[in-house]
């Protein structure tokens, strides 16, 4: 159920260039139900800014009531939200959207997880999972530069992890399809969150397989009343658009027009 | 006795407030939230004769204290509104004010005439004030001789009250709501949003697809409050005022300036709860104004 709760930050850290990892302590927690749903936050108590800002789910701690969101402090209202402290409260609406089908990836068989930029976070809550229930997960994780790497170790606890940069900083040199290539089609499902360039790419080198993809629009309410964050399906012109925040964030392949 | 109940032509409100057309869908987002029965009665969507897939994306942008929109009046059209929208608001104890939208004379009045039998529709919302369709819309809303035409060939089909929803964005809209008035109009909502744009600042090109788009929140209150008090002074029909609604102290302005119901818009996008929560802290507004019932606020700003 989606609920509106006055969370707790519990510690806050910069983890690299920009980004932040803001751990939240709150009932809301008890009610995300799958990995890759967002949630809301207003990063201010007054008019300015006036819209909530739409971030994913990174981890969550059921037990202790807390959940570890990971952003980017760029525009106006994430970089007031990388300015509370521990202790600070803030207004969280949540959990929104429908997250990634750990159910679609059976025990035994292998899962892809391939990540860009700020899309990283919602991969790693879906891969604890994942690999929780016994599959087996590969990273590729791409960033612009070694600066923004965040979340290497984290992931490579948990399986096979590939790290890509754009100027080859850190890992292998280009996009994460030039490790995609290396590693082939030998896998159950693939799961996706970042660019829509980098999703259209995978969604092409995997053409037939098994995958979902989580996509970002600009949003307003979040929970699918304003129509601001629609896109087009794969139907065509002339379809009804569906809403990336209420249908989605997180499509099977080929549902959305890229 | 209910000290927050309104009586309006068609209306009988259990309080003054309801979410304001194109804020709310058609509620199902909202009705998972709340009991959609709390609320004094639901503005929907506009609704067309044909379904509108709206405009391209980016159709929102946020702007100091407010934020602009041009989603294009997207809805399933007249055929899906009666067949999959209202009929699942029935379940509700609440009044429900269909806006009717259309490009031509006769869109509006094949809509308002079918669309105004819906059982639980008690009133119409012409929307003569849409700054975000390519014709009609804004069209019908900034001419007086048009808009009181089409107030008149509404009235003519419409089985129940017609408001009509006024655009601030003329000269005089003393004058446009004095024409709806003459052309038969049980009363006024307003106001719709004003027309503005944002530059991105990299390209310099307008942030939103359609390069305009309406502004709306609490920017605009005072732009509404001076119109509604002015718009009360010169017509004898009630106005349902609207324009940056955000916590129940706006409903006391709203009210005190000439309206009889507040309409909440923007607001529900950042805080989906702030009807029933307006609502909720009304009663201990108004003791702490001195004020036994609600209606008593009413144009209280005319009485200088």
């Amino acid at each position: 159920m989606i609920i509106q709760d006055r969370m707790t930050v519990t510690s806050q850290q910069q983890i690299a260039h920009n980004i932040f990892e803001m751990k939240l302590n709150g009932k809301l927690v008890g009610e995300i139900s799958s990995p890759g749903q967002f949630v809301h936050i207003r990063v201010s108590d007054s008019f300015e800014p006036l819209l909530r800002r739409p971030i994913s789910i990174a981890s969550i701690d059921q037990e202790v009531g807390e959940m570890t969101i990971i952003y980017r402090a760029e525009g106006r209202g994430t970089t007031i939200l990388s300015q509370k402290r521990a202790g600070d409260e803030v207004d969280v609406l949540g959990p929104l959207g429908n997250g990634f089908p750990v159910e679609e990836t059976a025990q035994g068989e292998t899962a892809i997880l391939i990540g860009g930029g700020i899309g990283v976070p919602p991969l790693y809550e879906l891969s604890k999972q994942l690999t929780a229930k016994g599959v087996k997960c590969t990273h590729v994780l791409g960033f612009q530069s070694k600066d923004v790497v965040f979340y290497e170790e984290e992931f490579s606890k948990l399986g096979e992890t590939h790290i890509v940069t754009v100027d080859g900083s850190l890992g292998t040199a280009g996009f994460v399809t030039t490790v995609m290539a290396e590693l082939g089609n030998e896998f159950s499902t693939y799961y996706s969150c970042g660019p829509m360039p980098m999703l259209e790419a995978i969604e092409k080198m995997y053409a037939g397989k098994k995958g979902f993809l989580s996509f970002e629009q600009r949003m307003g309410c979040g929970i699918g009343a304003c129509f601001a964050c629609v896109c087009q399906t794969t139907e065509g012109a002339g379809k009804a658009y569906i809403k990336v925040c209420s249908d989605g964030p997180v499509f099977p392949a080929g549902v959305v027009a890229i | 006795m209910n000290r927050l109940s309104i009586e309006l032509p068609g209306l009988s409100l259990k309080n003054p407030i309801m979410p304001a057309s194109g804020c709310f869908g058609f509620g199902r987002e909202y009705g998972q939230l709340y009991d959609l029965s709390l609320l004094g009665a639901i503005m929907i969507k506009s609704t067309t004769l044909e379904m509108r897939l709206g405009n391209p994306t980016p159709r929102v942008a946020e702007t100091a204290s407010g934020m602009l929109n041009a989603i294009g009046l997207q809805n399933p059209g007249l055929k899906g509104v009666l067949e999959g929208e209202l009929p699942w608001l029935e379940q509700f104890d609440v009044p429900i004010i269909a806006n009717v939208a259309g490009t031509e004379t006769a869109d509006y009045v094949e809509v308002a005439k079918m669309i105004s039998r819906a059982p639980n529709v008690k009133a119409l919302e012409l929307n003569i004030s849409c700054p975000n369709v390519k014709c009609g819309g804004i069209t019908f809303g900034t001419d007086p001789e048009i808009a009181k035409e089409l107030t008149r060939a509404v009235k003519e089909v419409s089985s129940v009250p017609v408001y009509v929803k006024l655009s601030p964005n003329v000269t005089n809209i003393v004058e446009i709501a004095q024409a709806v008035e003459a052309g038969g109009a049980d009363g006024i909502t307003m106001i719709n949003t004003l027309i503005g744009m944002r530059l991105d600042q990299k390209t310099g090109r307008p942030v939103i697809a359609n390069g305009t788009g309406g502004l709306s929140g609490p920017a605009v209150k005072p732009v509404a409050i001076r119109m509604v008090y002015e718009v009360s002074k010169a017509v004898n029909i009630p106005i349902i005022g609207m324009g940056g609604v955000t916590e129940v102290a706006d409903i006391i302005d709203f009210m005190s300036a000439g309206a009889s119901a507040v309409a909440v818009g923007t607001a529900n996008f950042v805080n989906p709860f702030i009807c029933p929560q307006i609502i909720e802290q009304l009663p201990a507004k108004l003791d702490e104004l001195g004020i036994g019932h609600i209606s008593e606020l009413i144009g209280r700003s005319h009485r200088l």
